[in-house]
């Protein structure tokens, strides 16, 4: 890869690592409490349809869907060739569009919100 | 070109045995693989988004989802994951953003454990606003 990508895939990746990093445990621990029956107020339908209605909800969840897609994308890649698959061009191809395919679904779906 | 150069070329081992060589490689690649999860989990947000999309109905569904045997065991890991992921990235963040202050550089204690209050803080808060307690 040329060196002027370097910062390009790699600026997104630090972004959502930290992000990651600060949201994700607390996110999961919204889910869960939800599966054990105690649904915090923000996942009822009205509560979470009107707060994702919202245009910078929805700038903010697209968001972190992009920077966490694209830190695992990153890492995904990185991991492939550590455990042997040096086809990087390929594997960089492949994790870096599934990553931008996932966050143009969020997109579309948050249209419809 | 690569036979006239070389009588004797050096194959690189391509396997990923060397992992277990060392405990420290171990957990190198226990934080690398937390990548699958997050990654995973965020999947599981899109398709919940959809779900909002789709209308009340929809949305029931993906909340019985998430109580599913296999889905509480997925989130479990995930979480598990997750942490260890924040764990190993707020604990770098004195090598990533050293700070200087006058002749000295601060400890690296007081970096990463901004981060830690930070999180703290944050993770409460969206806690406290989602209304979960």
């Amino acid at each position: 890869m040329a060196k002027s990508n370097k910062p390009i895939v790699w600026g997104p990746f630090a972004a959502g690592g930290t992000l990651t990093a600060f949201l994700t445990p607390v996110l999961i621990l919204l889910t869960l409490l939800a599966a054990f029956g105690h649904v915090p107020d923000l996942l009822a339908y009205e509560r979470l349809h009107a707060f994702a209605g919202h245009w910078a909800a929805k700038l903010a969840l697209a968001g972190v869907v992009f920077l966490s897609l694209w830190s695992t994308a990153h890492r995904l890649r990185i991991t492939c060739y550590d455990l042997g698959v040096h086809a990087d061009t390929l594997v960089a191809t492949v994790v870096y569009i599934a990553a931008l395919a996932g966050t143009g679904a969020s997109v579309l779906y948050l249209a419809r919100i | 070109m690569a036979e006239e150069m070389s009588r004797k070329p050096y194959v690189r081992e391509m396997t990923f045995r060397w992992i277990f060589r060392h405990p420290r490689y171990v957990r190198y690649m226990a934080r690398e693989f937390s990548c699958l999860f997050i990654g995973a989990y965020t999947l599981l947000m899109v398709w919940g988004l959809k779900q909002l999309a789709d209308g009340p109905e929809s949305w029931r569904a993906f909340l019985e989802c998430l109580q599913s045997p296999a889905s509480i065991l997925f989130q479990v890991l995930a979480l598990g994951f997750a942490l260890y992921h924040s764990f190993t990235w707020f604990n770098l963040t004195p090598k990533a953003l050293p700070l200087q202050v006058g002749e000295e550089f601060l400890p690296d204690g007081l970096i990463s454990g901004a981060h830690y209050a930070g999180w703290a803080v944050v993770s409460l808060a969206i806690l406290y606003l989602a209304g979960a307690f």
